[in-house]
């Protein structure tokens, strides 16, 4: 579904990425889990043309997107959610879901799909034209989800979920990760909080100081001595 | 009491003006954070199209200044493509200057083609004075508040109920989640400059009318002025620029009638420096504070 094949960031002169190369197979939620600035937030803004790698490629269903921009990346079905939510502020709930469907014109469907938001998160409907600013982080989480639902994507990309919430919200969120999941959606998670993001994970990879050190499915990442220690606080 | 009401209805005539070219001015700013200081030679360019039009093809109000709006939003647009857009990646410094360079170009551009002596406008209207009591107030009085009013009317629904006007305030809020969305940020900027420069058009034109003369340095004064009136309204949002924008005319007018015309613009700076000591945010402006 998803391929990165050696892929270089620089950031001015610093190489931020250091050919980095993994998969995201259809259907699957994989992670990538690594500390503060290992570079999980630039590889998903390089999926999601916000980002120019310097080399590398990046295949969506074995086409290389990797001079595409943005909007065309939207468009071919590859939706993120950024990290810290980043909802519009100064605009209503309905106005931000309203947003995530911009690009598409098929007024039936998108209905039905913000339907199917509101069923994932009920919040949502009850706060419908409230400013988004006045959300709490949780909601805001929910909303940043569900305006990326909206674009009807086939592999959502999850910018560090639990950032800030509550346990109790990051139980709900991560639910309805798998929720997504189980509809069919392809799931690249992005978390420091490694536990949680495997335990949901088919496969994972470990990522630091923009290298993948580690990688398997999600059950060998959470029994690993090594990686119990470094990542999961064990 | 009468005269406080005729020169409250003086003040929103010219108000509404400032209010048209003070909207462009926010709108540019809050959606690329550029003050766009070429803006005022728009209005002036906005005069001078409609007294081509009329010259030459002799049309009535409507149709001038239709075309004088799709004209100078044109000019707009094609402004941002040549000057700003290059420069979208550089410092806000760069972008600064641009736009005053992008001034002295449109200005002395004009005076190339145009000459640089005063030109009076053709009067296509037919002015009138109606009387109430002791209030008077002419065709071209009405004539600028209603263009102005329903001209803002028009901007607020753009804004706040079309798809395009709601991905604005995404890209004015938020740029790259904006982009993430899907939304083409490049579009969504000409869009703004097209919208700004249609309103200093239309605000250009109907200057040029109601004071019957036009020359090619008309804009840099109440260019200066909108800047204000955005400012004091809070610069980036709507409201506040229409705010602003009558509450300097009506400043500027109260103070010529009833104090001295001498110290008009004075005072307009003494409120422009008073509001950023007390209320730097501008009155509807947000209180945001800086994000670490």
């Amino acid at each position: 579904m998803l391929k990165i094949e050696d892929v270089v960031v620089h950031y001015g002169v610093i190489e931020a990425i250091k050919r980095v190369t993994f998969e995201v197979n259809k259907g699957e939620i994989v992670s990538l889990i690594g500390a503060n600035g290992a570079g999980k937030t630039t590889i998903l803004n390089s999926i999601s043309g916000l980002i120019q790698p310097t080399s590398g490629e990046i295949r969506y269903k074995n086409k290389p997107i990797i001079k595409t921009s943005t909007r065309d990346i939207v468009a071919a079905g590859i939706s993120q959610v950024p990290e810290g939510r980043r909802v519009f502020n100064g605009m209503s709930v309905k106005e931000n879901l309203e947003m995530g469907a911009f690009l598409r014109k098929d007024r039936a469907e998108i209905q039905k799909d913000l339907e199917r938001v509101y069923e994932s998160f009920p919040i949502l409907k009850e706060r419908l034209n409230q400013d988004a600013q006045t959300l709490s982080g949780g909601e805001q989480q929910m909303l940043a989800m569900g305006r990326a639902l909206l674009s009807n994507p086939e592999v959502l990309l999850l910018d560090e979920p639990s950032m800030g919430l509550a346990p109790l919200f990051i139980k709900e969120i991560f639910n309805i990760i798998e929720e997504i999941s189980e509809r069919g959606t392809t799931i690249l998670l992005v978390e420091q909080n490694a536990t949680i993001a495997l335990e949901i994970s088919d496969r994972g990879y470990v990522i630091e100081t923009g290298k993948i050190v580690a990688s398997g499915s999600a059950q060998e990442l959470l029994d690993s001595d090594e990686i119990q220690k470094a990542y999961l606080g064990g | 009491m009468d005269t406080l009401i005729q020169q409250l209805i003086n003040g929103l005539s010219l108000g509404s003006v400032y209010a048209l070219v003070a909207l462009g001015y926010t709108m540019v700013y809050g959606i690329i954070n550029l003050l766009n200081f070429a803006h005022g030679d728009v209005y002036m360019v906005g005069a001078f199209v409609g007294y081509y039009i009329i010259t030459n093809f002799n049309l009535g109000f409507l149709p001038t200044l239709i075309l004088t709006m799709l004209i100078t939003g044109i000019l707009g647009l094609v402004i941002y493509q040549v000057a700003y857009r290059p420069l979208r990646n550089s410092t806000r410094i760069a972008s600064l200057i641009t736009a005053i360079g992008m001034s002295y170009l449109l200005q002395n551009g004009m005076i190339y083609i145009a000459g640089p002596q005063t030109r009076s406008f053709p009067q296509i209207i037919n002015n009138q004075l109606y009387k109430f009591g002791a209030i008077q107030i002419s065709t071209m009085q009405l004539l600028m508040l209603a263009t102005t009013i329903l001209l803002m009317i028009a901007l607020q629904l753009i804004v706040q109920q079309t798809k395009f006007g709601k991905a604005m305030r995404a890209v004015s809020n938020d740029p790259e989640a904006a982009q993430l969305m899907g939304i083409n940020s490049n579009q969504v900027i000409s869009f703004t400059f097209f919208l700004g420069s249609m309103l200093a058009g239309a605000g250009g034109m109907l200057v040029g009318m109601y004071y019957n003369t036009i020359t090619p340095t008309m804009g840099a004064g109440p260019g200066l002025k909108a800047f204000i009136a955005a400012v004091v309204g809070g610069i980036g949002s709507v409201p506040g620029a229409m705010l602003g924008g009558y509450l300097i005319g009506i400043t500027e007018v109260m103070i010529s009638a009833f104090g001295n015309s001498m110290i008009r613009d004075a005072v307009v700076y003494l409120i422009l420096i008073i509001i950023l000591l007390v209320r730097p945010s501008g009155i509807l402006g947000k209180y945001e504070p800086e994000k670490v």
